[in-house]
Parts: C-alpha cells; sequence; structure tokens
C-alpha cells in the first residue's frame, strides 16, 4: 500500500474551520478567567492605599476596621431584617402555588410572582421611598409609644418613614420572588408516593406537608434562602433611596446606620483619591461577604443534588 | 460506487476499558451482512468503529486496522470526517434534524458542509434519494414540511435517503427497525434488498428472523461474561449460520437457548 | 371471605339518612363564612377606637378571622383539624400579603408615570431644564418641561452594547463546556468562576469595570462603553447558563447523524445543534437583557450621569432610565419644586417597566414560537 486515498480527497480545508472555532470557544472561557483575574488584581490595587494610609485620613478618622464595620453591621441588620420577613412568606406562597392554588391557576400565579422579581430595583426604591416610608410612619409611631422598651423600636419613631425597617420591608419584597420560585420547585419535586402515603393514613393537608414536604425539602428552603440573602446584602438601590442613613443605631424605626452597597452608590460619584479607594476596599468587603454565603448556598445544593432525584 | 472492507485484529477500547478485542473479518462489496448477538457484546460498538463514529464519545479509541478497499481508515493523517463521508451511518432511533424540511433533511450532508449545489441538481439529488429510499411517492407533496412530522418508519427511510445523498461506498445501520412497527420494518427490509445493489449494507440487528430475511452473511458476537470483552465467534454464509454453525455457541444463539 | 349469598334485606335502596356517618363531627359549611363575616364587623369596630385606618382595619378583620376560625374548628372537629385550619389561613393569607406590593408598586407606577409620559417626555433631553424651570412651570401651572430621550438612549446603547459584548462570549463559552470540554480542570474552573460572577452584586460589578478601565484610561474614565462592560459582568453568567442548559437538551443522535454524514464538528455545532436550541437561547439572552436593563447601581459607579444627548458610548458621561429616576428623585432639579422631577421620575419608572415587560413577554413568546416543530 503507497498511497492512502483517504488521506487527500475530501473536503479537507474545512479542517481550519474546526481549529479555528473550537479555538474561539477555548478562548471565550479563558477570558472570562483571565478577566476575573484582572479585575480582582486591579480592584485590589486601587483599594491598596486604604491600608497604607495613616488611619486617622480614613473616614470616621480611626481606620479602615472602624470605617467599615459599622456599615458591614448594617448590611447584615438589612438582609436579616429582609430575611425575616421574606422567608416564612416566601415559603408559604411557595406552598400555596404548589400545594394549595387550583391546579389550573398555579401556573399564571407563579408567573405573577415571578413578575415581582422583574420589577427594577431602583423602581422599588422609588416606591419604598415614595409611597411605602410614608406610609409605615403611623405604624412606627405606634411601635415607639408601645413597644419603645425594646432596644429596635426605639424612640422617637422617625417623622419620614425612611428608616432602616422600611429599607429591610422593602429588600424583603425584592427577595421573596427568589425564596419562593426556588422553594416551589422543590416543593413539587417531593415524591408524590411520600405525600400519598400519608394521605392514605389519614393525615390532613397540613399534617401531609409538614411530614412529607417539607423534611424533603429542607435542605432546598436553605439554600433558597442563603441566595436570598446573597441577594439582600447586594442590594444597592432599596438602600440607597429608601433609608436616611446615618451612624449606627439600634433602633430601626429612626433614620440612621448604613449598608456598604448604598455607601458605595451615594459617595461614588464625588469621591477620588483615598476616598476612592475606601470605597473600593467596601466594595471588596461585600464581596468577599457575599461570595461565601453564595458558596455556602451552592454546597448545600450540590451536596444534596443527589437526593433531589425523587425517584 | 460499492467498496468492501477488511479488518484485521482490531482491539475497541472505552478509555482503558477493552470492549471488542481481535476481529478480523472480510466484508465484501454489494453484499449484505448482519452482526448479531446477546446485548453488551459489542456489535454495535465495533459497528461505529468501521466509520470511526466510535472516538466521537469521549475515550474511545481503537488499535489495529480497518481497510476500505486497502485503505486503512486510522492510518495517521487520515480525517475522520473524511471516513465518514464514504461510509455513512443509520441509526437505531430515527433522527432527522427537527429544524429542517424533508427537503433540507435529504441535502444536509451537502449544505451542512457548505457545498454549493444548483437548484437543479439539487432537485435531482432529492428525488434520487428519496426514490432510493422507497419514500419519494409518500413525501413528494410536502417536501417543505419539517421531516419530524413523519411517521416512525418514514422517519428512518428519510434517514437513510439523507445518508444515500452524501453517496457513500458503505452504509452502516445500527438496528435500524428496533424502533418500529412490522410494516414500517417490513418496509425498510425491502429497502436493504435493493441498496445492496449499489452499497456494501451492514446491519446490526437484535432480531434474528430479520438476519436472516435480509443478510447474505451473518456473524456472530459473543461475551464470555459483564466486564470481559466481545469477541467475534464465527462469520459464514447466513444459511450456514443459521442451519449448520460450526462454533456450540452460536447454534445455542440462533436457536434461542440464551441470549 | 365466605360466599355466602346475601338475600337483599328490603326492595327499596336505604335512604340517605339525615346526617352522614362519615361527616358527622364537622362544622357546618356556614360557619366559616358566619366568622369571617363578624371578624368583619368587629375589626371595623374595633379599628374605629383608634381613629379609623384602612390598614388597621385590615389587620384587626384577618387576626380575628384567623383566630376565630382556627378555634371554632378546634373545638368542633379536634385540635388536628385546627391545626390544618390554621395553616390553611396562613397560607392563602401570605400568598395575598405578597401580592400587595406588586400591585400597590404597579398601581403607583401607572397612576403617577401615566399623566407625564407623553411625547415631549420621549423626546426631550434635560438639557437646559433649570431648577427656575420647574419653578416657572409649577407657578404658572404649564406642562413639566425635559424629558428622558437622553436616558432612554442612553438605556438602549449601553444594554446594545452590553449584548454585543456578553452574546458571543457567554455563548462560546457554553459551547467550550458542553462541546469541547471533557470535564476537565479548565472547564471546572470556568463553570466555577460563572458562578461566583451569577453571585456577584450589581453594585460590585460596576466597581470591577470602574476600577478596569480606572488603572487603564486613568481615574474617573466614566463612559458608556464602561457601563456597558459594567452590565456584561452581570450578564454573561446568565447567558452562559442559560445557552448551557439549552445545548444540554440537544439530542445527542442529532450531533452523531451529522458527523456521520462526514459533516465537521463547528459545522454541526453551528448548523445543527444552535439552531436546535436557537429559541432556548434566544429566550435566555432576552430574559439577560431584561434582567441588566434595569440595573441602577453600576451605571452611577461608572457612567456618571449627563443632562443632555450623547450617543457616543466611547466618550463622555451617559445617563441611562434607571439612573435617570434616581437622581430624579434623590436630587429634584428644584429643590424647592420637586414635583415636576418626581412626575419625570414616575414617568421614567413606568417606561422601564413598560420596556422590562415587554422584554419578559418576547422571551416567552420566542420560547413557545421558536421551539422546535414537534413529531405529528
Amino acid at each position: 500500500m503507497t498511497t492512502n486515498a483517504l488521506k487527500s480527497s475530501g473536503p479537507s480545508a474545512g479542517r481550519a474551520g474546526d481549529k479555528i472555532f473550537s479555538g474561539a470557544a477555548l478562548g471565550a472561557g479563558v477570558l472570562i478567567l483571565l478577566t476575573l483575574f484582572a479585575v480582582a488584581v486591579f480592584l485590589f490595587i486601587q483599594a491598596l492605599p486604604t491600608f497604607t494610609a495613616d488611619p486617622a485620613e480614613i473616614s470616621g478618622g480611626a481606620g479602615f476596621f472602624s470605617y467599615i464595620l459599622p456599615i458591614v453591621i448594617g448590611t447584615v441588620i438589612a438582609a436579616l431584617i429582609a430575611l425575616a420577613i421574606a422567608t416564612p412568606i416566601g415559603i408559604a406562597v411557595a406552598l400555596f402555588i404548589s400545594h394549595y392554588a387550583p391546579r389550573r391557576i398555579a401556573g399564571p400565579l407563579g408567573y405573577l410572582i415571578d413578575l415581582l422579581a422583574a420589577i427594577p430595583s431602583v423602581i422599588y426604591g422609588a416606591w419604598g421611598y415614595l409611597v411605602l416610608a410614608p406610609a409605615l410612619v403611623p405604624g412606627y409611631q405606634w411601635l415607639a409609644e408601645n413597644l419603645g422598651f425594646i432596644p429596635i423600636f426605639g424612640g422617637p419613631a422617625s417623622q419620614t418613614g425612611k428608616t432602616m425597617l422600611t429599607a429591610g420591608i422593602v429588600l424583603a419584597v425584592m427577595v421573596l420572588p427568589i425564596i419562593t420560585s426556588l422553594s416551589r420547585e422543590i416543593f413539587l419535586q417531593t415524591p408524590k408516593l411520600h405525600e400519598e402515603a400519608a394521605l392514605a393514613l389519614g393525615a390532613t393537608r397540613w399534617e401531609m406537608i409538614s411530614t412529607a414536604v417539607l423534611p424533603f425539602a429542607r435542605p432546598g428552603i436553605i439554600s433558597a434562602v442563603m441566595l436570598g440573602l446573597g441577594r439582600a446584602l447586594g442590594e444597592t438601590m432599596a438602600v440607597a433611596l429608601v433609608l436616611s442613613t446615618g451612624g449606627l443605631i439600634p433602633s430601626l424605626i429612626q433614620s440612621g446606620n448604613q449598608t456598604i452597597a448604598a455607601e458605595i452608590a451615594l459617595n461614588f460619584p464625588e469621591a477620588f483619591g483615598l476616598r476612592l479607594a475606601e470605597l473600593i476596599a467596601a466594595g471588596l468587603v461585600l464581596f468577599v461577604i457575599t461570595l461565601i454565603v453564595n458558596m455556602i448556598a451552592r454546597a448545600i445544593i450540590a451536596r444534596h443534588k443527589e437526593f433531589s432525584g425523587a425517584n | 460506487m460499492s467498496k468492501r472492507i477488511d479488518v484485521k485484529d482490531l482491539n475497541v477500547y472505552y478509555s482503558k476499558f477493552l470492549a471488542v478485542e481481535g476481529v478480523n473479518i472480510n466484508i465484501a462489496a454489494k453484499s449484505v451482512t448482519a452482526f448479531i448477538g446477546p446485548s453488551g457484546c459489542g456489535k454495535s460498538t465495533f459497528l461505529r468503529t468501521l466509520n470511526r463514529m466510535h472516538e466521537v464519545i469521549p475515550g474511545g479509541r481503537v488499535e489495529g486496522e480497518v481497510l476500505l478497499d486497502g485503505d486503512n481508515l486510522y492510518e495517521p493523517g487520515v480525517d475522520p470526517v473524511n471516513v465518514r463521508s464514504q461510509i455513512g451511518m443509520v441509526f437505531q432511533r430515527p433522527n432527522p434534524f427537527p429544524t429542517m424540511s424533508i427537503r433540507d433533511n435529504v441535502l444536509a450532508g451537502v449544505k451542512l458542509n457548505g457545498k454549493k449545489i444548483s437548484r437543479s441538481d439539487a432537485d435531482a439529488l432529492v428525488e434520487g434519494s428519496l426514490r432510493g429510499a422507497n419514500l419519494w411517492n409518500e413525501v413528494k407533496d410536502r417536501l417543505d414540511k419539517p421531516g419530524s412530522g413523519l411517521s416512525g418508519g418514514q422517519q428512518q427511510r428519510l434517514c437513510i435517503a439523507r445518508t444515500i445523498a452524501v453517496k457513500p461506498d458503505v452504509i452502516l445501520m445500527d438496528e435500524p427497525c428496533s424502533a418500529l412497527d412490522p410494516i414500517s420494518t417490513l418496509a425498510i427490509e425491502d429497502l436493504i434488498n435493493e441498496l445492496k445493489n449499489d452499497y456494501t449494507v451492514v446491519i446490526v440487528t437484535h432480531n434474528m428472523q430479520q438476519a436472516a430475511r435480509v443478510s447474505d452473511k451473518t456473524a456472530f458476537f459473543n461475551i464470555a461474561g459483564t466486564g470481559k470483552p466481545g469477541k467475534l465467534i464465527e462469520y459464514n454464509e447466513t444459511a450456514t449460520i443459521f442451519s449448520n454453525p460450526a462454533e456450540k455457541a452460536t447454534e445455542d444463539y440462533v436457536s434461542g437457548r440464551f441470549g | 371471605m365466605s360466599l355466602t349469598k346475601t338475600t337483599p334485606q328490603s326492595e327499596t335502596p336505604l335512604a340517605p339518612r339525615r346526617r352522614n356517618a362519615l361527616s358527622k363531627g364537622r362544622m357546618p359549611g356556614w360557619a366559616v363564612p358566619a366568622i369571617a363575616v363578624a371578624a368583619v364587623i368587629l375589626g371595623a369596630a374595633l379599628s374605629t377606637l383608634g381613629g379609623f385606618a384602612v390598614a388597621s382595619f385590615a389587620i384587626y378583620a384577618a387576626l380575628l378571622f384567623v383566630i376565630g376560625a382556627t378555634v371554632a374548628t378546634t373545638v368542633i372537629e379536634g385540635k388536628r383539624r385546627g391545626k390544618n385550619a390554621l395553616a390553611l389561613y396562613l397560607i392563602y393569607g401570605a400568598f395575598i400579603l405578597a401580592l400587595i406590593p406588586l400591585a400597590s408598586v404597579i398601581y403607583t407606577v401607572l397612576d403617577k408615570g401615566l399623566p407625564g409620559l407623553n411625547m415631549h417626555f420621549l423626546t426631550s433631553s434635560m438639557n437646559g431644564v433649570t431648577g427656575a424651570v420647574d419653578n416657572q412651570s409649577v407657578a404658572e401651572g404649564t406642562p413639566v418641561v425635559g424629558g428622558a430621550y437622553h436616558a432612554l438612549m442612553g438605556t438602549l446603547l449601553i444594554t446594545l452594547w452590553a449584548t454585543i459584548i456578553s452574546v458571543p462570549v457567554g455563548m462560546l463559552t457554553a459551547i467550550y463546556l458542553v462541546e469541547y470540554s471533557k470535564g476537565g480542570p479548565l472547564a471546572k474552573a470556568i463553570t466555577f468562576f460563572v458562578d461566583v460572577m451569577t453571585g456577584i452584586p450589581s453594585i460590585v460589578a460596576g466597581l470591577f469595570a470602574a476600577a478596569f478601565f480606572g488603572i487603564i484610561l486613568g481615574p474617573n474614565a466614566r463612559m458608556g462603553i464602561v457601563a456597558a462592560v459594567a452590565l456584561s459582568v452581570l450578564m454573561i453568567p446568565t447567558v452562559v447558563r442559560s445557552t448551557e442548559e439549552m445545548l444540554k437538551i440537544v439530542p445527542n443522535e442529532l450531533r452523531e447523524a451529522s458527523y456521520a454524514l462526514g459533516v465537521r464538528r463547528w459545522r454541526t455545532i453551528l448548523k445543527v445543534v444552535i439552531p436546535t436550541a436557537i429559541s432556548g437561547i434566544a429566550s435566555g439572552v432576552t430574559l439577560a437583557i431584561a434582567r441588566v436593563i434595569g440595573e441602577t447601581a453600576p451605571i452611577l459607579v461608572t457612567a456618571g450621569i449627563a443632562s443632555n444627548i450623547n450617543l457616543n458610548v466611547f466618550a463622555n458621561w451617559m445617563s441611562t432610565l434607571p439612573t435617570f429616576i434616581y437622581y430624579q428623585i434623590l436630587t429634584p432639579t428644584s429643590p424647592t419644586n420637586i414635583d415636576p422631577s418626581i412626575q419625570r421620575a414616575w414617568a421614567a419608572a413606568l417606561l422601564l417597566i413598560l420596556m422590562v415587560m415587554a422584554l419578559n413577554l418576547i422571551a416567552r413568546l420566542v420560547a413557545s414560537f421558536f421551539a422546535p416543530k414537534k413529531g405529528r
């Protein structure tokens, strides 16, 4: 055998196309990695002056740590208020759609809740600022008068309603669809056999849900809440517009407190020099916090993936 | 148009797992050869090595030679794409391209490769291929409708027409009737009988009656146990395999005593 | 089982009993509505004690109903059924509660946005519109001057550039992950970092782009393209994820059919795999656009704010609809007469919501309309 006829003839020219296309696909993936890496490095370089500067020059005059700590706490408080409200309601709404609503309208109802997620955050901010905050003023006065002995409801209540609690409620509205849509998916995966077994034993609907559905869905719910937390921590507009910012105070119904995201949004446009570095450093801190929260959520999802097969 | 295939000492691997071992077989041009054997014996895996489709699966590789009229498919420098345009394949389940019309499905091999073809040549190719697959009369009025709208048997014949349109030398069929009803199966079997006038046909089937009906020669593959490689046990005229096999295992299998 | 023949005991079938044994010990059907009516009346009475308000009335009535109905069920039907009823009321209540903000937001945007959303608003910018202009229009009762044309164009241009950057990068990355990678460390790293990107807060994405271009072009490099890059950081993971999902559900048989015809891999991907998945990919991309078009925070830190029309994304500051809304509310054009600014903000909000809803609708239509034709 001297020449192999299969070698020469045919559309061998197309071979270059294969190389180019696979190279482009690989390049796109590598580009994402390189960009993220470069961005991390650049962010760090730009944030660096904050850590080397004289502590007295940092906002607050006592170094970066005492600058960042109150706004980290504020960020966490806002997110926790949001979760405290959105978790029970979100799970209940998911249960309503998956197990209570008539099957024919369950789909459209789910779409309605998804609409909540589609509304841009700045519109929630505007709504919180112009509609919700004034509406909550009487409620805050009542809380200050009747429950004022509890530090978080300490008076005098804000006259504008632009408080941490209002911001938390707006955040709750924004994370609710996340918690609902993820929990709903998990609820629908509950093995039908388990549900029917519970019902056949004479369980009421609620007993069936609490014995068959909720235990099955627990890891899914936890990760849904964690993802909601990640969103609440990083949300900017709801807080920047709704909260009348100030120093760290325990009362949630007075103006005061601040979150990292709102701090950056409110101050970045006029910032330069060391102030710019401070804000970028604050952004890095926020990034690390949300990263950790999201990682935990994904780890929970990944760990329980093999059990969610419902078979 | 039609070419012969000679396989020499072929070992087929999935990564490190040896799936088929030491196959030697000579397939004549313009004949129908059937591969039979129990599930998992490697007959489909072996079939896929005949047009280098095996290596599409991650980890798939072979040792040995497959000669198409004397040219080794696995010689370094041979482009697998080139091999596949000369050795076509029809799959277990009909798989017409869902986004294409019947006409475009037939022309897929030409158009997907970006070749230019004149309108009249294309029309002739579509009609010729569909006639060759005994489908022309059923679809000639709806060539622009999606191919996925046909019945299962028609879809499979459309896939055969699509394969013929590339003008291959050999057509490999991997259990082409296993997803079809008896009437559609009969239509395909009739078609295979006609195809051998122009092509070398190799068919994998789990249906021994089918092998007896359509093939000139039959190869029996078997496996010693799970985890062991499949082997070619016996290869002979179909009549001999079914009436007077040389090996005990073949006799047990064709007489239905196991498998 | 005994095989004794049972003789019919009477010719006539048993007349239905007045009280079915299976419904013994259950509440009569009128009980719950009756409790509801009582709760509404009592709630109204209670709320008038401290000056009638719709909110307190609703809260009182709901509380009274849930407590009353639960207690009644517990007393008559037992503890288990009481619990079941309580769960039912709370779950229905939660759903109604969740709809209140949605209804309120949509009502507010329509109510306050419609008066300001007119041709003048859509075709003029804020160039030359100062506090004095607003004061004058309020004093004389003339229509509000100034609009969001510049911001609308900014939104469209920045989103367009973000799409131009994200779609090829995102789709090619997904193609690499599904079609080329064999699950090696590089593919794992890309999947991991795309996951990381999904969770990046939008303001941090803005900082990313600002820091990146800040080092390349010097501090205060703010322009449309920087904002587009920031939005791409948010958009790419969505595009990668949705494309990946769609490519994965393309049956392998189609790829093999194409290979078996002697078609090259890149042509198979471009002409067979992607056309099969295109409706899902297009719908995913549209949803990704809908997600980033309303982003505010990343624009604030990357594109600045402008009151004039700037159609060049490669130079000078730019406004978008979200930042326009933000600044009109936070820093009204005329600090003494904020109404014109608020009106412009709501009109822009209505415009933005309409755009987002339209994109969502398009995504749904695309997904169902271009879906591969099913057999027969």
